[in-house]
């Protein structure tokens, strides 16, 4: 079988770990002061592909959307298991909300010949749960959302195992498919042998700079540098809206029907946190005030 | 003077013969917005020939109409046919707002509605209002729009958010959030049965298996929780948290680690795969608070969290950190609440 899966994932801002000015005044993230990390959920989502590699010998392809610097959640992809990247990275993508992100994912799906898609439920930083499934209505395709396990794949059909208020369902759909995946394996460490190769892996933005940084602009060395790694298996690609023909109305801001009319911020929790001596005085003070102010009681 | 604006509209979402809670508080909510926009509220009830019997209870609550369509391949929900039905009405009667219940349901169909038509949905609202916007960069300003108020970020803001394009405004609202009203059974309204009119590519998923249980738990409803973790090192352990639950007169949870060592049936999971819970105390029992499982209670009123190790993410969001042994510390605040209540 010669299957193709392709992956979405999001690098995402830790939203565990928010410090200082997390927001701009615009009410857009600042995602350059926070650490930058794969979303667990698709994680969990590159897992069921890779184990669908294991099983049936597909090819794996992950895709993102984002900032250059995106091209690090591709690379750890490769490094527990996926075949080949491709970040689709433009200044005209930015500001997008769900609408416009499905939008732009979307185009990039149609360039890449694909079985099913997968991608998280949600990502950490918005968590609406929403592109996946906008991904599969604009893509025409039908979509399984809050898949646990892929029970069987072949025949052009998948047969997968989701979660439902209460319980669960096994159903059936044809071929192309949209998946969202719940936490519900356990993803693979990343292995040594792979990191050893794909550490390489390179997008084209990445070999222009490392280049420039040696003082070396030379086109045709960059060139040849792009082919390669390609022959490789290093080369990320790297798609602009142009190169997938992504109408400029529909993507970014321009595509984004929904407007940040205004933030606040929620106190941090952690600036109020109140230290409990694990003693017998502390304890019997802690619950005398929360009978005090009606929390207990 | 523009055209008249559509109404409000609200999906009834529906199981095992009862209509979901929060289907009944979005329309108590609805009514609050249409009132005051002079509009009607209007419930959208798809499913099998044994849907009828809402009519009258979704009246009751405020629906001036309730539009339904009712047809055996809507029974169970799947979300294609569910998506081609809804996406027709809206096409024909041009609501102004459509809301859904941010449920499992509600989070996988309203998705793809909002991308068929092109239009904005914003996730988890825990606030709705009317008020006029004006946006900064064009300088349009908007009368009368929805203000679509949500926890975003990790739960760190609380952004406002305005649909600005066509309409409908369309939003996924959480269970719990909207009050539900009074039922008023001299309410009368008007039944709109929609004809059903679906394609073999909307029926190509199947289900091969369902399978059910009404949750023996109430997590969603409970106001204090006492939750156990892997630092509760045993099932005979888990005594320990079921013991201060029943003193505080809480019910208990459990983080995904308990129950993968099987200490506590599945029910109990608190957190992204299990149930996200809102109490008014949360008690963290060794449980370390993988992000997974802060998203699901990190919004709780108050949060106390014991844990034996200083460094564990769990303090991030707790009110109240105990850095110490849950065996002693647990009947310390037995003790202390029988002998004050």
């Amino acid at each position: 079988m010669s299957y193709t899966v392709l992956v979405f994932v999001k690098q995402v801002p830790d939203t565990q770990n928010i410090t200082g000015d997390a927001m701009k005044a615009d009410g857009t993230v600042n995602r350059a002061v926070l650490p930058a990390i794969f979303n667990p959920e698709d994680l969990n989502a590159l897992e069921m592909a890779l184990q669908l590699k294991d099983r049936y010998g597909v090819k794996v392809v992950v895709a993102t959307m984002g900032l250059p610097a995106a091209a690090d959640v591709l690379r750890q992809a490769m490094y527990r298991g996926a075949d080949e990247g491709i970040l689709l990275t433009d200044r005209a993508f930015a500001g997008a909300d769900t609408l416009a992100t499905s939008f732009a994912l979307s185009c990039a799906a149609k360039k890449v010949k694909y079985d099913l898609i997968l991608c998280g439920r949600q990502a950490i930083d918005g968590d609406t749960a929403q592109v996946g499934p906008q991904v599969a209505e604009k893509l025409e395709l039908p979509q399984i959302a809050y898949a646990e396990e892929i029970i069987s794949l072949g025949d052009g059909k998948v047969v997968a195992r989701r979660a439902i208020e209460g319980g669960y369902e096994v159903l059936e759909s044809p071929l192309p498919a949209v998946m969202t995946v719940i936490d519900a394996n356990i993803p693979r460490p990343m292995a040594a042998r792979r990191i050893m190769k794909f550490k390489r892996a390179r997008i084209k933005s990445e070999i222009v700079k490392e280049h420039a940084d040696a003082n070396y602009t030379d086109d045709a060395a960059i060139e040849a540098k792009m082919a390669e790694l390609k022959d490789k298996g290093l080369l990320i690609q790297e798609w602009t809206a142009a190169d997938v023909d992504a109408d400029l109305d529909r993507i970014g801001k321009a595509g984004s029907p929904t407007k940040v009319k205004a933030i606040a911020s929620v106190v941090l929790t952690a600036s109020e946190s109140k230290q409990v001596e694990a003693t017998e005085a502390g304890i019997t003070e802690l619950i005398h005030e929360l009978i005090a102010d009606h929390t207990l009681g | 003077m523009a055209e008249k604006m559509g109404n409000v509209w609200v999906f009834i979402e529906h199981e095992a013969g009862k209509i979901a809670d929060v289907s009944l508080e979005l329309v108590c909510k609805a009514r609050e917005l249409a009132d005051q926009l002079g509009l009607k509220v209007e419930g959208l009830l798809l499913g099998d020939e044994n849907v009828e019997k809402f009519v009258p209870t979704l009246y009751s609550y405020g629906c001036d109409t309730v539009f339904m369509a009712c047809d055996k391949r809507l029974e169970p929900f799947t979300v294609l046919p569910f998506a081609k039905i809804i996406m027709q009405l809206i096409l024909e009667h041009k609501p102004n707002i459509l809301m859904f219940g941010a449920t499992m349901k509600g989070r996988e169909l309203a998705p793809r509605v909002a991308s068929e038509k092109r239009c904005g949905l914003t996730a988890d609202c825990t606030e709705l209002k009317i008020d006029d916007f004006e946006d900064a960069l064009s300088k349009t300003v908007y009368k009368d729009k929805l203000m679509q108020i949500r926890p975003a970020f990790g739960g760190n803001i609380i952004a406002t958010i305005v649909n600005t394009w066509d309409d409908p405004q369309m939003v996924t609202v959480r269970e719990g959030v909207m009050k539900m009203g009074a039922a008023d059974t001299s309410r009368k309204g008007e039944l709109v049965k929609v004809p059903v009119v679906l394609n073999d590519v909307d029926t190509v998923v199947k289900v091969i298996e369902r399978v059910r249980e009404e949750k023996t738990v109430d997590l969603k409803g409970a106001q204090i929780i006492v939750a156990g973790g892997y630092g509760v090192g045993s099932k005979e352990n888990f005594k320990l948290i079921r013991d201060l639950a029943e003193a505080l007169g809480g019910e208990v949870g459990a983080s995904r680690a308990a129950v993968d060592a099987g200490w506590i049936d599945h029910d109990h999971q608190v957190g992204q795969t299990g149930v996200t819970v809102r109490p008014r105390l949360y008690i963290a029992c060794g449980i370390s608070g993988s992000v997974q499982h802060t998203a699901g209670m990190k919004e709780s009123k108050k949060i106390i969290a014991i844990n034996t190790d200083p460094n564990a993410p769990i303090f991030s969001v707790a009110h109240y950190s105990i850095v110490g042994d849950l065996n002693v510390v647990i009947p310390q605040m037995i003790k202390a609440f029988k002998a004050k209540a």
